[in-house]
């Protein structure tokens, strides 16, 4: 399958007063046409920072954004133009995603206008109720003249999202966009993101840090899980949350409270060497998860930087210890 | 005797437009040493009901009616005939309140050590090498290291040391009550683990009653004896934790407990509750949930529904359809709602 | 039917249509009394400086049996040291301060918006060179470079007068500009709009000014209200030629001829004063309704 938009071994550095600080460090990332994949992690593990990179929004210091194979930094002009139509961000926030001083039409029909595809009051008005229609904001009517601070979180995301298809973009990066909305209808969010999903073929990038969002979202799809900037595991996301490569992946995944007494006092958690997360300045050499890692082996694992290989099971893991223990439970098995 | 006694408490917001009923009849008890968890989502009233029990409301809020009772070597009083001193000793001596951290919580222009000796000051500890011990142990207690924590400020720390430090906060006049408003909200995953995984600790070892409001059901799995759910002001359902998540009565904590997806285990059929909560000022007549509830019939927007035992002990729902809620879930005791309405 | 009921209200919202948004603007201030009041005293200054005028004879006849009589029905606030009308000369007297005040501050508004949008949104050398000069200007002492162009240049037209004063008070309000510009431009919603390639005049004209629309007409009625103060000072410091009469030119006759000091002639000097201080009285007023107005989440609570 050939990727609609890869990440190909991406960085981005930021330098503050206190030093340089990597958010990215050298991922790499290959999606294609109408994938739902989701990005978790903690705060600081750069996956924010990697959406911005996915949108176009943010310039990488090192490695390449690709887009339909064409590295999009060294284009210029109208291509130039069509990647940034066709990859949108919906943001977290759903009160200050909107304009608080224009109404609902006006938001949504400035791009219709701008970009052609409606060039009266009249083609943009029935434009616009198709939109609210297709978000699930019935009737249109009475959605249309309002203001964003007379609609409620998960109205006025809808209308991000609708907003976001205006242009009809091939790839959509959601950054925690249901993280600021009531627990009651996140799952219609969800539900309408992976509609757009099927039936436009539209790629979707969700970025959380709630594995259970993530499940069920990516049920389907793929889990990529970061830490301080790197990747460490991308993998479909039912072998994720039952068989974690990563030990990293395992104590989250062990660690995550779940609304089910008996589950979730009965959970053996992953307990970590340290609860401390380094500072984004001063990474520990080699794995920077070492100093926690449970598995950690000295001399292997505070020295090599483990890259992210495949493992059997169509999947990919950034650990010296897991690859060698994986690679050779499947050569055993098949000997 | 119970700790707490709230006996239909009721808060309203004075605004321009009219009173807004953000706090409707509310009644429940906390034992001593139990763990009482009250879920709702945005307008539910569980904060403006946590932080009346205090009395820390707003200048808008007004409470128009009921009594809050606490409880201590036998002696019961209302706090809301308190005065003020009376009041101070109250808080934070008795009950304490652990406020979210990420919602700046902190004077952000001084260390976290002024913090604790403006606290300890303002409940007339004035000896500042016995306050700096106590700090010590406090510090010591939620494990984080006083020598680095108290000469830095709050944006020093990261989210889950300011909590930590709230919390420590909290206990240093040893209070029989504490009351914790979305303990972790905005934390990530491992550091939500480690504040409930103290939490519990600290419960066992210092033995009060606490209170915790919050969205997330599985902090209430997690910790809870005792669960309320609150829906437009009112309280829908009370259990203890097993019933509520096993053995739901109202179609409100059903739909709620349906609406969360769970990362171990079959994920089962999740499902949003279509629509939104009602406006406040504009309550419908009859149950305020009729709106969006798939049971709902003429009776239910009528009027509103009292609470009701229902078939489990020390239950109670304000649904006049419970038995027929209880027959959709059928008699499968222990599994959770989202496979049993697969 | 929905084409047609609702696209009237939005295109009107689009366009500002006139009447639908006076009347609503009006509606909104009738709740709001100070607001109200001002504007009321706004309006009353702005017809009897523009219109009045038109309908009133000048009197410029001296008459010396009249000086300084007091109030009376035929001088409802008097004569002046030559005999003439008080009033009548404050009818006259308004239509140059306040078309120099206004033309004033909306050169400064100008300026102050076009170049400190540019600096935020554009950023870089264009940013820096633009504060620089910003900055510069911003340190010279308004009054004493007040008064050394006006000794210098001698401004005989009124709107030149307004051109100067202009280009003096643009730098402060640039500055304020250019840093809320700068943070807005950080809101999810304009990054949205780059990100939907909505173009640099859309993202500023509309998706970041309309934002800080109270934030602009506050500061153009304090320029305004600057502009004023500093007509009346150069024009009582003698450094405009003092022909014809205005408010300011009052008050320099009235204390150059030692109205102060009879109580026959105190409306003399009265007068101008009261009619600039509730000229900026009425400004303040309505702007202190404006921020209410111009936020659309406080327009719905009255």
């Amino acid at each position: 399958m050939t990727a609609l938009i890869e990440l190909d071994h991406i960085s981005r550095t930021f330098e503050t007063p206190a030093g340089v600080i990597t958010a990215v460090d050298s991922v790499s990332l290959a999606l294609g046409q109408g994938e739902a994949m989701c990005l978790v992690g903690e705060s600081g593990c750069g996956k924010t920072t990697t959406g911005r990179l996915l949108t176009g929004l943010l310039r990488p210091s090192g490695g390449r954004l690709l887009y339909e194979g064409k590295d999009v930094w060294l284009t210029k002009g109208a291509d130039l133009a069509r990647f940034r139509r066709a990859v949108q961000l919906v943001h977290q926030d759903p009160y200050a995603s909107l304009n608080p001083t224009r109404t609902v039409f006006q938001t949504l029909s400035a791009p219709l206008f701008r970009h052609k595809k409606a060039s009266s009051g009249k083609q943009a008005l029935s434009a616009v109720n198709e939109l609210l229609t297709r978000v699930d904001l019935s009737p249109p009517e009475n959605f249309i003249a309002k203001y964003p601070h007379q609609l409620s979180g998960g109205q006025r995301q809808r209308v991000a999202i609708a907003r976001a298809l205006t242009v009809d973009p091939k790839v959509i990066v959601a950054d925690e966009a249901v993280s600021m909305v009531d627990v009651s209808i996140r799952v219609s969010l969800l539900n309408l993101l992976l509609a757009l999903a099927k039936e436009f073929s539209v790629t979707i990038v969700l970025i959380t840090h709630d594995l259970a969002v993530a499940r069920y979202f990516a049920s389907r799809g793929r889990i990529g899980v970061m830490y301080l900037g790197r990747m460490v595991e991308l993998a479909d996301t039912e072998a994720l949350v039952t068989d974690p490569a990563h030990p990293y992946s395992a104590a989250l995944i062990a660690a995550i409270p779940e609304a089910d007494p008996d589950i979730t006092r009965s959970k053996t958690r992953v307990e970590l060497r340290s609860a401390e997360i380094p500072s984004l300045l001063s990474l520990p050499p080699g794995c920077t998860f070492h100093p926690r890692c449970p598995l950690a082996e000295a001399g292997l694992c505070d020295v090599l930087v483990p890259e992210l290989l495949p493992i059997p099971g169509a999947r990919e893991v950034a650990c010296h210890v897991a690859v060698r223990e994986r690679t050779s439970e499947r050569a055993v098995v098949t000997a | 005797m119970p700790v707490l006694s709230v006996r239909d408490l009721s808060i309203d917001y004075i605004t321009r437009r009219g009173p807004v009923h953000a706090v409707r009849d509310v009644s429940f008890e906390l034992e001593k040493s139990e763990t009482l968890a009250i879920i709702g989502e945005s307008g539910s009233g569980k904060t403006t009901l946590a932080v009346g029990l205090i009395r820390l409301s707003p200048r808008g809020a007004k409470v128009t009616g009921g009594q809050i009772l606490y409880t201590k070597n036998g002696l019961t009083t209302d706090v809301r005939t308190l005065d003020d001193d009376d009041l101070r000793e109250y808080r934070w001596a008795e009950a304490a309140m652990v406020f979210q951290a990420a919602l700046n919580s902190f004077n952000p222009v001084i260390t976290i050590w002024e913090q604790f000796n403006d606290t300890a000051r303002a409940h007339g500890m004035k000896d500042r090498h016995k306050v700096r011990d106590r700090a010590d142990e406090l510090l010591d207690l939620v494990h984080l290291d006083a020598k680095r924590v108290l000469p830095a400020f709050p944006h020093e720390l990261s989210g889950g040391m300011k909590q930590r430090v709230l919390i420590a906060l909290a206990l240093m006049l040893e209070p029989q009550l504490i009351i914790l408003d979305e303990p972790t909200t905005a934390l990530d995953i491992l550091t939500q683990r480690s504040i409930i995984d103290l939490l519990r600790q600290l419960r066992e070892k210092l033995g009060f009653s606490m209170i915790f409001i919050s969205h997330d059901l599985s902090i209430a799995a997690e910790l809870a004896d005792r669960m309320i759910t609150m829906y437009a002001g009112r309280v829908v359902e009370e259990a203890n934790v097993d019933d509520m998540f096993y053995r739901p009565r109202h179609p409100y904590s059903v739909g709620l407990l349906r609406a969360v997806p769970r990362v171990s285990g079959v994920l089962g059929s999740v499902a949003s509750i279509p629509g939104s909560p009602p406006d406040l000022m504009r309550l419908p007549i009859g149950c305020s949930y009729a709106p969006r509830c798939p049971y709902a019939i003429d009776a239910c927007r009528a009027a509103d529904p009292p609470l009701v035992p229902v078939d489990t002990p020390r239950h109670e729902a304000a649904c006049i359809r419970w038995k027929h809620v209880a027959e959709v879930l059928g008699s499968n005791a222990e599994v959770p709602v989202t496979e049993k309405l697969a | 039917m929905s084409a047609g009921v609702l696209s009237r209200p939005t295109m009107g919202q689009r366009l500002l249509g006139p009447w639908s948004a006076t009347v609503g603007f009006l509606r909104l201030l009738s709740k709001r009394p100070v607001g109200l009041i001002g504007f009321i005293g706004i309006v009353f200054f702005l017809l009897l400086a523009f219109v009045a005028p038109m309908f009133v004879p000048f009197q410029n006849d001296p008459s010396l049996v009249d000086i300084y009589q007091t109030p009376s029905q035929a001088h409802p606030l008097g004569t002046d040291f030559q005999g003439k009308d008080v009033l009548n000369q404050i009818v006259f007297g308004g239509r140059d301060i306040l078309t120099v005040a206004i033309l004033a501050a909306l050169l400064s508004t100008v300026i102050a918006i076009t170049f400190g949008s540019i600096a935020a949104t554009v950023g870089g050398k264009v940013d820096s060179t633009i504060l620089a000069i910003t900055d510069v200007v911003l340190t010279l002492p308004k009054l004493i470079l007040l008064i050394a162009v006006a000794a210098i240049v001698r401004p005989t037209s009124f709107v030149f007068l307004a051109v100067i004063l202009g280009l003096i008070q643009w730098s402060s309000l640039l500055r304020q500009i250019r840093a809320q510009v700068l943070s807005l431009k950080e809101r999810d919603y304009v990054e949205a709009a780059r990100s939907l390639d909505l173009g640099l005049m859309h993202i500023v004209f509309r998706e970041i000014l309309p934002t800080m629309r109270s934030y602009i007409a506050i500061h153009f009625i304090f320029a305004m209200t600057d502009a004023m103060y500093a007509q009346i000072f150069i024009v009582f410091l003698g450094l405009v030629p003092v022909s014809g009469s205005n408010w300011g030119i009052m008050l320099y006759f009235a204390q150059g001829q030692g109205a102060l000091f009879f109580r026959d002639s105190i409306w003399y000097i009265l007068s101008p004063i009261l009619a600039i201080t509730l000229v900026q009285l009425s400004l303040v007023s309505f702007a202190s309704a404006l921020e209410d107005i111009f936020n659309p989440r406080l327009r719905g609570s009255a």
